[in-house]
């Protein structure tokens, strides 16, 4: 067993303390400390459903080592918004119908936030290329791609203002 | 009799789902996020040879790692099995099919579960898993169906392999082939499939203060209690299956699959278990869909009429018979598609072989039959010299004929409409372009909605009104991601005059939801919102008919609606709901109901002609697909994804084109790029990034035509949409790729390698014999 050790993971703007050993995963970490909105489908980064923002990039959680994760800034879906207050992706994915069984939505929502950030205008290869990380098999992504242009289109809107 | 509601309030708008909000806020717990004080964390060890005799295994030095609570072999287990037989089912009997809970001595698939651990941490689980040694000796096996039927060929289910046969004999089939002016006969191989839910299978156990194990798990079947309680040797109400929403199920958590585990080591170790499968356990761990041979011969005449039609089927039943002699009977009853057709023979066979065992899948075999049936089609109207499209039409089976076991399915038969609507939506074909070729296909089908009706299903529902007008529905359906929970409280607020937000849905629990059955074969909604719609009905008259005496109308003057009672035609007269319902609460009037729904129930099918009736109804549609092939590299892209189907009628639509969306991508991944790969019955390809399911890179946007013909025999005349929105899918695709490239890819999935040998295979032709 390697050695263990304290650090503190600032996850969605909150200082959170947690003993991990070396090879601990980010994903077994975050959800160690009660992060179970952080979902693990495959542990090999082939599906994307564990994505969190490390300092504004969609990562795979379950590739990043807990420690390498110190001092970032973290977010899970949960920071992006909660059931009274829904962050626009959120509520375009809510309202679109572009969560199905749920489970690849905490991770394919990440990667929504990091496209509109990356392109405020996404074209829909925008959308294609940041969401092929991120395995869904109930939606056909048909109404995800849709949530992410809708998203996007809310958030511009916002930012001018109106 | 109160009067129905003259319009829609709730029923037919795409409203959002109740289950959406927790969803994309990260607050919905799924079975996996579920932990204990003092829980424990298991680990399966599994067989690595598929055929073997099990030698030797020794545990010891896995027990004997610190932090190892417990370690259980067949040794240490009674000679019990657990049920493979259909779940869910009160009253039938049950095959004598088990499957052994460990291996005790005989290993016969790969992956066989041989031993389980459960230790303080996962890390030392998976240290202690290391620790177990183990001795196979291999043992011939045999892992094609046809090796398997060969005299002399392994035993894996004795006497002859052969797990279950079925016939339909109708007609005259001979007579049939001896009117027909051409007879087509070709064979297609359909593959296995993985369910490749996101969420593997996972849960959590322990023992409560009443001696009952309770588990929480991710699963499609509460009612597994009961044989749960049979494997572990408890009564049956000592064991309580608490659900929660399930990450995807598509079948594949329709039978057994951590429950058992987890019911044994919290027994013995009197503490919370918790047991998730990886990604790799969950390939090996849970059986696939039936590979299918088919051989279609069709008698057909100039005019395009089908005369006869014989069809041979045969199934990869895998290491243990689980749903196969079911999966085989939907295989059956599909084998002629939505075509008339008089002279029909279909002999059908289940066979086990050495491979991963298989189940239960989305479209259950008729998914299978589909898939032959539609490319013979094509292949027929071009034998013929007929259009595509206009040979269907010839044949298709119209609204109170019978279909292929002499049954009249009671609701609108709409194929034609849907195959015209669907086709005629792919619009302008794209061009050509270098060595990208076009083309298009189509697919039309029949999928039954609702269980075999020989099962005699139920399902029971109750619903309450709160003293503030809110609404509790209480059922145990599973909800494994299709919107099931929230299309019940759309029909419960329907009926009781409320909106969407008024209304909690409770479910998924064996020991205090009423039991509605399983979340499979397209049932949830038939059955459970009917038992639900029923259960509301009754809270209605009664409600209805206390707000009548208060107007002093008869009850069928009033109606629930916007949170009021009223009188219909002077709305004037009215009273908010709150108020009525204390009236009622004030005068001990009964504002809850608990109902039981009742599929029909029938005898089983007819043994020597198959026929009769076997499902409640069936539903009915058409997929149409453009598809650029590649000549050089033999890629196949979808360019269009047309489904067009009559749903009966929408609950939701919004829910209802997730449905055909997510269709259309399951069945886009079975036609072209997910193969599971086996050799010797070892699965080479249990991961992602192996076993290729489309991204977000592959799948077009899916456009989706629903029509409702109001004719189901579900709630509001709804039909089912769960299944039949991928069985069309894939033959759709094979017909594109055929028309593109003017040769048949016989065999799924159709991937680059499959696409260039038939292109081989069509300029070697071209090039050997010059056709006149």
């Amino acid at each position: 067993m390697s050695t263990e050790r304290t650090i503190m993971l600032r996850v969605n703007g909150r200082d959170e303390p947690g003993r991990f050993p070396a090879h601990r995963t980010l994903l077994e970490a975050l959800r160690q400390i009660g992060h179970t909105e952080v979902k693990s489908g495959c542990e090999k980064g082939d599906c994307g459903a564990c994505a969190v923002l490390v300092d504004g990039m969609a990562v795979d959680s379950c590739l990043t080592l807990a420690w390498t994760a110190e001092g970032a800034e973290i977010t899970t879906v949960s920071g992006l918004g909660d059931l009274d207050a829904l962050h626009p992706v959120q509520q375009a994915f809510s309202d679109g119908g572009a969560a199905q069984c749920g489970y690849c939505t905490p991770g394919i929502i990440i990667a929504a936030k990091a496209i509109i950030d990356r392109h405020p205008d996404p074209t829909e290869e925008d959308i294609r290329i940041g969401l092929s990380g991120n395995l869904c098999r109930c939606t056909g992504y048909t109404k995800v791609f849709e949530a992410v242009s809708e998203a996007a289109a809310i958030m511009r809107a916002g930012s001018d203002g109106r | 009799m109160n009067r129905p509601n003259i319009r829609f309030r709730q029923v037919g708008r795409p409203l959002t789902r109740t289950d959406a909000p927790g969803k994309v806020t990260g607050r919905t717990p799924y079975a996996g996020d579920y932990v204990m004080p003092g829980m424990l964390h298991m680990g399966v060890v599994r067989a690595d040879i598929a055929s073997a005799r099990l030698v030797r295994l020794d545990v010891s030095k896995a027990r004997a790692l610190a932090g190892v609570a417990c370690v259980l072999t067949a040794a240490d287990l009674p000679e019990r099995t657990a049920s493979t037989d259909i779940p869910g089912q009160v009253g039938q009997k049950r095959l004598d099919t088990g499957q052994q809970i460990l291996v005790r001595e005989r290993v016969r698939y790969f992956g066989e579960p041989l031993a389980l651990i459960a230790a303080e941490t996962r890390d030392i689980a998976d240290h202690a898993m290391e620790l177990v040694e183990i001795e196979l000796e291999p043992i011939p096996g045999v892992y094609d169906p046809l090796e398997a039927m060969k005299p002399g060929a392994p035993v894996v289910t004795a006497p002859d392999n052969i797990v279950a046969e079925r016939r339909i004999r109708k007609g005259d089939v001979e007579a049939g082939f001896a009117a027909a002016d051409l007879v087509v006969e070709n064979t297609f191989r359909t593959p296995f499939q993985e369910h490749a839910f996101l969420e593997p299978e996972v849960g959590l156990a322990w023992v409560d203060e009443n001696d009952v194990v309770n588990i929480r798990v991710s699963t499609q079947v509460i009612e597994h209690f009961r044989p749960i309680a049979d494997a572990i040797g408890v009564p049956h109400n000592k064991v309580r299956i608490r659900g929660a929403l399930v990450g995807g199920g598509f079948g594949g958590k329709e039978d057994l699959t951590v429950e058992v585990y987890l019911a044994l080591l919290t027994k013995r170790t009197g503490r919370p278990v918790r047991l998730e499968y990886t990604r790799e356990d969950s390939f090996v761990g849970h059986g696939k869909r039936h590979p299918f041979i088919l051989t279609y011969r069709t008698g057909v005449t100039k005019e395009g009429k089908i005369t006869a039609l014989d069809v041979t089927m045969v199934a990869d039943s895998g290491a243990y018979v689980f749903l196969s002699p079911y999966v085989l009977l939907y295989a059956l009853v599909a084998a002629p598609g939505p075509y008339r057709v008089d002279n029909l023979n279909v002999f059908a066979r289940a066979v086990a072989t050495n491979n991963m065992f298989t189940s239960a899948f989305r479209g259950f075999g008729a998914l299978q039959a589909c898939a032959a049936y539609e490319q013979q089609m094509d292949e027929v109207a071009q034998a013929v010299g007929l259009d595509r499209l206009e040979l269907r039409r010839r044949n298709f089976l119209k609204t109170g004929e019978p279909m292929s076991t002499g049954f009249v399915p009671p609701s609108a038969i709409w194929t034609d409409q849907c195959a015209e609507r669907a086709w005629a939506a792919l619009g302008e074909p794209a061009p050509a372009e270098g060595p990208r070729c076009v083309g298009r296909g189509i697919a039309c089908y029949q999928q039954s909605y609702g269980r075999l009706t020989f099962l005699h299903d139920t399902s029971e529902a109750w619903v309450g009104v709160e003293m503030d007008g809110t609404v509790v529905v209480r059922s145990g359906v599973t909800d494994i991601g299709a919107g099931q929970v929230s299309a019940l409280g759309q029909i419960a607020v329907e009926v009781l005059g409320v909106t969407l937000d008024n209304v909690v849905v409770y479910n998924s629990d064996s020991a205090v939801t009423p039991l509605a059955g399983t979340t499979t074969a397209t049932r949830a909604l038939y059955m459970t919102g009917n038992a639900v719609k029923q259960a509301a009905e009754g809270v209605r008259a009664r409600l209805v008919d206390r707000a009548a005496r208060a107007f002093g109308v008869e009850p069928d003057a009033v109606d629930l609606g916007d949170n009021l009672a009223f009188v219909v035609d002077d709305p004037e007269k009215s009273m908010p709901l709150v108020e009525l319902v204390r009236t009622c609460g004030a005068e001990g009037i009964h504002r809850s109901e608990l109902a039981m729904f009742r599929a029909p129930f029938t005898d089983f099918l007819d043994p020597e002609t198959g026929q009769g009736q076997a499902h409640p109804d069936y539903a009915y549609g058409a997929h149409a697909v453009e598809v650029a092939v590649d000549v050089d590299t033999g890629e196949v892209e979808v360019l269009k994804s047309v489904a067009a189907h009559d749903v009966g009628q929408c609950i939701n639509p919004a829910a209802v084109e997730g449905q055909i969306q997510g269709g259309a991508q399951n069945g886009q991944g079975y036609a072209l790029s997910e193969e599971m790969l086996y050799e010797e019955g070892r699965l080479i390809t249990p991961s992602f990034s192996e076993y290729l399911m489309p991204t977000a890179m592959d799948m077009p946007k899916v456009e989706c035509i629903i029509l409702e013909s109001r004719s189901g025999v579900g709630p509001y005349g709804a039909k089912g949409i769960g299944e039949p929105a991928m069985t069309p899918v894939a033959p759709a695709i094979a017909n594109a790729v055929a028309d593109a490239i003017g040769v048949r890819v016989f065999e799924m999935p159709i991937t680059p390698e499959r696409v260039v040998r038939a292109l081989k295979r069509r300029d070697e032709a071209a090039r050997s014999g010059p056709v006149a």
